[in-house]
């Protein structure tokens, strides 16, 4: 029982992760039209710039400084690469375009901070566990959850009453229109580009504690976000969320039972929600078909 | 008429004649098989890519899944060249069948990623079924064996007659797909692709061609898993991965999609490429993503919509008139933008 809580915890906290990731995912792929393979790429900076920040500015200053670094590069490689391409409506440029740039970046972390894996301090307080019985709930666990859910209601306000929210959730419906009404269109692309990226650098700083620091972090941790949002339904913010931690949780469950299959389940979860409900948990009729 | 057809018979002539020159250029015998089987897998992918308009994103895996089908056929089954061809092609063309209906209703991105996340699900079954498949380390321990017809024998061990197999099997691929092209099943693709809508109000169900178009690219694919599983005698997850999916993507959009030999034009480069680049630098993936960023950005037509494009310009240079009727036809645009900014401007007074 203790271990069946033990992995379903863990698989939560990969949930997280992929929640994260896949919120920032969905924002980018609504509003920009855009599949961002690089998304694995931004959390690879963002970790890694947090864990040669953090001697200098501490634990907290690099996690704060590490997904704004992502931000900012989101927003030049946006600026740079992906706006002669929002002209072709055709998606397959982009996700080439990201693809490539997924390969760079994996390819350079490894040249600068080695093709081995680094750890990531965090503060000696938060790394001890908080009861007995459930010593797999670290302090830092906790300040995962805590950040995520903090994160989540400030993005949900954001959407909701400021003006940029509601001319990003009015662009995704019908951008055109928007940009009639005389909202520059560009700014608002290049500011949610960021802030997905934002969102993934987050995941990356966060997951670099746990997950410690690898090249291929952000690939291994793409896919199932990927994964997340179909089986939330594309287009559903809410929906990204519920699927991030339902797949996180299910291959923590299944770790218990049959860890070689941890992995495999999240994409059989992925098929059987598409059989039965082909536009994903919460998704709505009509989008990308 | 021979001038349509010239370069079409210089393409076979100099394919049959690989092994001759292929060492005076600097390649060997297993580049080019590598070249061909590539080549097949590419040239199916845009079936679907270039012909239907179905951005699949996951043909590695019925790649993957004719290389370990081939590969445990001849481990665990018979030692029998033709067969673990045979089955290995099935299999991977029975999962692009039965996975078409999940993919065949959605377009663009979302056709996209359902296809890549499909792809995955097969490489963490390979990489996790340890016993059977040989997990990260791949599948080893088979080996192509001597074609028997009668009383002939043809060696397969010596890596010339195995290309003159892949060779094979790469004409009767570019004959299905031909076949298919110019058949009224090809012309469907080709309308579902300009204009999905449409093809539906003509009564065309578009899905159900959707689907035979992924079924068809993926038997043909999984034919090259096959071949290249042989041409290693080994094949691994890496044979599955999401990355050899993009490979066989950008492969098609390097050398033209809407060609039919862009593909091949597309897969000669970029192998020649990355068989130079890794033995050049350690960074080559680098190079690989800078490759990928360039085409994107400067050749999105491809290498043959280059040409085509060079080529129609010429022809329109010499006759003056033609040239102000095709300007004139490609710069009309749909009309219909300003219109809701009319009606929105009345709602809000």
């Amino acid at each position: 029982m203790q271990l069946l809580l033990f992995n379903a915890f863990n698989g939560l906290i990969q949930g997280v992760f992929y929640a994260l990731m896949a919120l920032g995912l969905a924002l980018i792929l609504s509003l920009n039209s855009v599949i961002n393979m690089a998304h694995g790429g931004f959390l690879v900076v963002g970790a890694y710039l947090a864990y040669t920040l953090s001697p200098y500015l501490g634990f907290w200053g690099a996690l704060i400084v590490g997904p704004i670094c992502a931000a900012v590069l989101g927003l030049f490689v946006e600026r740079v690469l992906i706006r002669p391409l929002y002209k072709r409506p055709d998606p397959l440029y982009t996700l080439l375009l990201t693809f490539g740039l997924a390969l760079i970046i994996e390819d350079l972390t490894r040249t600068i901070w080695g093709a081995q894996g680094l750890p990531f301090q965090v503060p000696e307080s938060l790394n001890s566990p908080i009861s007995s019985v459930l010593f797999f709930i670290t302090g830092y666990r906790v300040l995962v959850v805590a950040i995520t859910i903090v994160v989540m209601i400030g993005l949900y306000l954001l959407l909701r009453y400021t003006r940029l929210g509601v001319r990003i959730r009015a662009g995704t419906h019908d951008l055109e229109t928007v940009s009639a009404l005389g909202v520059n269109i560009y700014l608002l692309r290049a500011l949610n580009f960021g802030l997905g990226c934002l969102l993934a650098g987050l995941a990356g700083v966060l997951a670099a504690g746990i997950l410690g620091l690898t090249p291929p972090m952000g690939s291994s941790l793409v896919m199932p976000s990927f994964v997340a949002i179909i089986v939330g339904g594309v287009g559903s913010l809410v929906g990204s969320i519920l699927g991030g931690l339902l797949i996180g949780v299910a291959a923590g469950i299944t770790t218990t039972y049959y860890p070689a299959a941890s992995e495999a389940v999240i994409y059989l979860i992925m098929l059987i929600v598409l059989v039965i409900r082909p536009r994903g948990l919460l998704g709505h009729e009509g989008l990308f078909e | 008429m021979i001038r349509r057809f010239a370069p079409e018979i210089a393409l076979w002539i100099a394919l049959a004649t690989v092994p001759v020159w292929l060492d005076y250029v600097g390649g060997y015998s297993a580049l080019g098989s590598k070249i061909l089987i590539y080549g097949i897998a590419a040239l199916a992918l845009n079936l679907v890519l270039g012909f239907t308009g179905g951005l699949s994103f996951g043909h590695a895996a019925y790649f993957g899944l004719g290389a370990y089908g081939a590969g445990m056929t001849l481990k665990y089954l018979v030692p029998s060249t033709p067969l673990a061809i045979l089955v290995g092609t099935l299999a991977g063309g029975l999962a692009a069948t039965l996975l078409g209906p999940l993919v065949m209703r959605r377009r663009g991105i979302y056709f996209a990623m359902i296809t890549i996340a499909i792809g995955q699900l097969f490489y963490f079954i390979a990489v996790r079924w340890n016993n059977v498949t040989g997990g990260e380390d791949g599948l080893a321990g088979f080996s192509r064996q001597p074609l028997r017809l009668g009383g002939l024998t043809y060696d397969l061990a010596n890596e010339t007659k195995y290309y003159y197999l892949v060779l094979l099997c790469f004409i009767i691929a570019v004959v299905i797909l031909r076949i298919v092209l110019a058949s009224p099943l090809g012309h469907t693709f080709v309308a579902i692709r300009e204009n999905r809508r449409r093809a539906q109000f003509l009564g065309i169900r578009t899905d159900l061609y959707v689907w035979a178009a992924f079924a068809i690219s993926g038997t043909v694919t999984a034919l090259a898993g096959t071949l290249n599983a042989l041409l290693f005698n080994f094949t691994s997850p890496q044979d599955l991965h999401w990355i050899l999916s993009g490979n066989f993507v950008i492969m098609c959009v390097l050398g033209g999609m809407r060609k039919f030999w862009g593909p091949l034009v597309g897969v000669t480069i970029f192998v020649v490429a990355q068989d130079y680049l890794s033995s050049l630098t350690d960074n080559w993936m680098t190079a690989i993503g800078m490759l990928f960023v360039l085409i994107v950005l400067l050749f999105p037509k491809g290498i043959l919509g280059l040409v085509a494009r060079r080529r129609r310009d010429f022809g329109v240079a010499l006759s003056g008139q033609r040239a102000k009727i095709e300007r004139r036809t490609a710069t009309i645009e749909p009309p219909p933008a300003p219109l809701k900014q009319e009606t929105l401007k009345q709602e809000m007074k």
